[in-house]
């Protein structure tokens, strides 16, 4: 009889529960008062446990506002509620639905306190029942989560969410987590053989910590394999470390390109070493700065065009600039090419410390628009946005530059006088204007050099010096006078300093790739792609 | 017969009037320092000395520049290297006499090196404890170095701005190796707390007036040096590749030897002058390296008359005068002061002081009967236009009148 009746309630209490969410919400609600009664952490620990166990996704919200001690108990009636702290008094919210159930005193209202062990079993927890979540995101931080820190019991869940999932990349990820699990759990070695082999596809570093923490609690044939995984997934790291650093090389050859393409100009036609050239990226740079307090005060909405804008004004400013120092120093100093380099020093110290009065010596802000910032991941490769973008404008200004001088009338002049200066002057070319013109060319160059530098350095009255020594690296190695020459100068010195970087530090990096210029300059004094020609000296 | 020369009259005589100045110099001063009481009007302060000892230091070094500068035709913008260079080896020393005498009391490691966990003493501090072995490597060392650098530049012909660059890009390479801890040279704070040099406190007047008259006594026989290198027949050749360096090589003369000659005395002289400046200022750290003092060296030299032998100390005293001043009254100014006279020099005086007094006083008879050292004063601003490359004979045979002057592309 007493069985029966056993019997009838048990099946009762089944119905309720697949029939109606009320009854199951009651059910969590009998469980939640729990929290009412417990005296030590273990206590609550059961409590979590027990509500884990109901595989609700509504005890989500209860579960994670414990973790953040956000979870109280009303003196009065010992119901228990989410709390949220407000200026005086907390204000109360339902466990389950989230709703609003007034404001209690902090007297009234006691915290249930919460060790760093429950919360890593709440976190995990959390982590099993967001398998279940609409969201995929969720449930692929979720895999994530278990992945990271897997443990045999969850198995079953994932098993459960394998099957539900649809989306095919997810259900990689869950089944993954799923192998990861089997690794630490007593599942026989074939079964483990299969997890280590799926979670070598992987090939991460993740799946190398993994691994490695499997290999050495395993033994025989599942040792063996994970070592075996792990070698093969280091070499595959390895090449995508090479492919990083060829990428970081890349990036720093766009930022030499850039800062040297102005040189080169200047350099190659008219022999001008332009020590000053350092401050037109500078100048440009703190063209960007004027012109995003301008639209941070004025027009807010336009500050993700903000460097579109300050791009010509910044080229503007960086060649007129140019053009008086050209009109104003130089053009007394054409054939005594190292008093030139003196005079044009002077000009620097000037215009650093004019913009040093002006916008004080400090570092300014200058920010990134939205389309800049961030990044992405190809593999193992994270790739910076602004990173990208400044590759792209550094090939773009090359390539219109590039048109400049091999199909427009103005280009054409330059690289007659670059060629034979008097014979363009007998053919009607007026060199002094050319002069003036690609002086101005260059340092509008570097302008605009500094608008896409101002995203990823500091800028202060310092940013010049920092790149002229480079510049004047670049344009060296890769030989004056030829634009193609700046682009492999640029981008082999970046790539090869990169490279030396991970093997001999930064510093040590750099001292390495001046040595080696300086011995490559001894072997070919007028870099790689030097013009031919038929003087004695040069 | 050199003896004879230089008791003559003309430039030499203004060569034997500036060694005289300087010998006196090295008596009188430490004398109005100690021997006077501080109360009389003749008394000369102790900072002063320091700051007049560290400005002949620089002195020196811009005479080293010069002998590759204005003689030779070599724009070294690395000549600061060779004076930190020089400058190290000398604080070396400096620190080895410490002893247990720092802060951490180790009498063999130097703070720093405690510091930094040194167990033991690296092999390139071995034998600094020795004045002598110290003042062989502030010769060695620049020296070397110089010779190295110089034997591969000049023979593989790397000349005008590209040789230039190369230099900066030495020192800038020096500058970050010095900055790095494990280099064992004390990083970025470098080599500092000095105690003693040779047995005597490097604070007390009576060392630094002796600094002082080392100084004075070292620049007046630099001096010496350079006008006897620059009147001999040696120095001829250095003007000749000055102002034709091909038309030299093809006269049978070995441009690079020449030129390597003069890199590595300058770079020596530029030592000494380091060694010197370390005990008077009391600290050496990577700083020196920097490319932008290297290029305020060729200020100096470019402001008192490069070319000339009077020129550069001058200059440099002028401009380092200056700098103190400024930096003093109007600390925001002096940049623009700095940049405006490199701006000015190269445009208005490119011959520099001497040489617009030589042209003030227009003494024509004097410019042309003058000896070699006047003449190749005045022989700069023409030199420099017909020694450049488009302009050299081979490519432009004839006479080519050309009214001004133009550009000329990098080849």
């Amino acid at each position: 009889m007493k069985i029966f009746h056993a019997m009838g309630l048990t099946l009762l209490l089944l119905l309720t529960t697949l029939s109606s969410s009320g009854a199951a919400e009651a059910d969590l609600r009998a469980i939640i008062a729990k929290f009412a009664t417990v005296t030590d952490f273990s206590e609550t620990g059961a409590v979590v446990q027990e509500l884990t166990a109901t595989g609700d996704p509504a005890v989500e919200r209860p579960l994670a506002a414990l973790a953040e001690g956000n979870l109280y108990i009303r003196t009065a009636d010992s119901m228990v509620f989410v709390g949220k702290e407000g200026d005086e008094n907390v204000q109360l919210f339902d466990p389950l639905s989230g709703e609003a159930a007034g404001e209690a005193s902090e007297d009234d209202i006691t915290k249930i306190t919460v060790n760093n062990t429950l919360r890593r079993a709440i976190r995990d927890a959390l982590g099993t029942l967001t398998l279940g979540s609409k969201d995929p995101t969720v449930r692929i931080a979720a895999a994530d989560t278990m992945f990271k820190t897997p443990d045999a019991a969850n198995i079953e869940p994932l098993d459960a969410a394998i099957a539900s999932e649809t989306v095919a990349s997810v259900k990689a990820l869950l089944e993954q987590a799923r192998a990861a699990s089997i690794l630490v759990s007593d599942k026989p070695d074939a079964d483990k053989l299969a997890a280590i082999a799926l979670i070598g596809s992987r090939g991460d570093r993740d799946a190398v910590s993994l691994l490695t923490s499997v290999e050495a609690n395993a033994s025989g044939a599942v040792k063996d394999a994970a070592t075996a995984a792990i070698a093969n997934i280091n070499s595959t790291l390895a090449l995508w470390d090479a492919g990083q650093n060829i990428w970081y090389g890349i990036s720093l050859g766009s930022v030499l390109l850039l800062a040297a393409i102005g040189l080169a100009i200047t350099f190659g036609v008219m022999g001008v070493i332009n020590m000053a050239h350092g401050e037109m990226v500078m100048l440009g740079a703190y063209t960007t700065f004027v012109v995003q307090q301008v639209i941070r005060t004025s027009f807010p909405g336009l500050f993700d065009w903000s460097l579109v804008i300050a791009l010509p004004l910044a080229f503007l400013v960086a060649a007129l600039v140019g053009l008086v120092i050209e009109r104003g120093v130089i053009r007394f100093l054409y054939g005594r090419p190292l008093e030139t380099l003196l005079a044009t020093w002077g000009v620097s110290l000037i215009l650093q410390q004019a913009v040093r009065s002006i916008f004080g010596p400090t570092n300014q802000e200058v920010g990134n628009p939205s389309w800049m910032s961030g990044s992405f991941d190809i593999g193992q490769l994270a790739i910076t946005w602004n990173r990208l973008w400044i590759l792209v404008f550094a090939l773009t200004v090359f390539g219109v530059l590039l048109y400049v001088m091999k199909r427009t009338p103005w280009g054409l002049q330059m690289r007659a006088v670059t060629a034979n200066r008097r014979m363009a002057a007998s053919m009607g070319i007026r060199t002094p204007w050319v002069d003036a013109l690609t002086f101005a060319l260059g340092s509008g160059i570097a302008g605009i050099a500094g608008v896409a530098l101002s995203q990823i350095d500091n800028v202060s009255p310092n940013l010049g010096r920092g790149y002229i020594i480079d510049s004047f690296m670049v344009v060296v190695f890769g030989g004056v006078g030829n634009l193609w020459g700046t682009l492999v100068g640029a981008f082999s010195l970046g790539i090869v300093n990169k490279f030396l970087e991970p093997y001999a530090g930064a510093v040590l990096g750099k001292i390495v790739v001046l040595v080696l210029i300086i011995l490559f300059i001894q072997k070919r004094p007028r870099g790689l792609f030097a013009l031919k020609g038929r003087a004695v000296e040069a | 017969m050199i003896t004879g020369r230089f008791f003559a009259a003309g430039a030499d005589r203004r060569i034997a009037i500036t060694i005289f100045i300087l010998l006196a110099a090295a008596i009188i001063v430490p004398l109005l320092n100690l021997a006077v009481s501080p109360t009389s009007a003749f008394y000369v302060p102790a900072y002063i000395v320091a700051l007049t000892g560290k400005y002949l230091c620089y002195a020196l070094l811009a005479l080293a520049l010069d002998l590759v500068w204005g003689y030779c035709g070599i724009l070294s913008l690395g000549h600061g290297a060779f004076f930190a260079l020089g400058g190290y080896a000398m604080g070396m020393y400096l620190m080895r006499q410490i002893g247990s005498r720092g802060v951490y009391g180790n009498p063999i490691l130097p703070d720093f090196m405690v510091f930094l966990n040194y167990k033991e003493l690296p092999w390139f501090w071995y034998g600094f404890d020795h004045f002598w072995f110290a003042a062989i490597m502030v010769l060695a060392v620049p020296g070397l170095l110089a010779f190295i650098f110089g034997w591969f530049a000049f023979r593989s012909r790397v000349t005008g701005v590209y040789l230039s660059i190369i230099t900066q890009a030495m020192t800038y390479a020096l500058l970050l190796a010095f900055f790095r801890n494990d280099m064992g040279f004390g990083g970025n704070n470098g080599l500092t707390d000095f105690k003693d040099i040779l047995g005597f406190n490097v604070q007390a007047d009576a060392t630094r007036s002796a600094l002082f008259a080392a100084s004075a006594v070292m620049l007046a026989l630099a001096v010496f040096v350079t006008w006897a290198i620059v009147g001999s027949k040696y120095g001829k050749l250095l003007m000749a590749v000055r102002d034709a360096e091909s038309r030299t090589r093809f006269l049978g003369w070995r441009a690079e030897n020449v030129k390597l000659f003069a890199f590595t005395v300058s770079a020596v002289m530029a030592g000494i002058a380091g060694a010197l400046y370390v005990p008077q200022v009391g600290i050496i750290n990577p700083g020196e390296f920097e490319p932008s003092n290297s290029i305020e060296v060729v200020i100096w030299a470019a402001v008192g008359g490069r070319g000339t032998i009077v020129g550069p100390i001058i200059g440099a005293l002028l401009v380092n005068a200056g700098k103190s001043w400024f930096t003093g009254v109007l600390p925001e100014l002096w940049l623009f002061a700095l940049g405006g006279l490199f701006v000015a020099v190269t445009l208005l005086l490119p011959k520099g002081i001497i040489g617009m007094w030589d042209s003030w006083r227009g003494n024509a008879r004097a410019l042309r009967a003058a000896s070699v050292v006047e003449e190749a004063a005045a022989k700069v601003g023409v030199a420099s236009a017909t020694s450049k490359p488009a302009r050299s004979p081979a490519r432009n045979p004839g006479e080519w009148s050309w009214s001004d002057p133009e550009p000329q592309a990098a080849e």
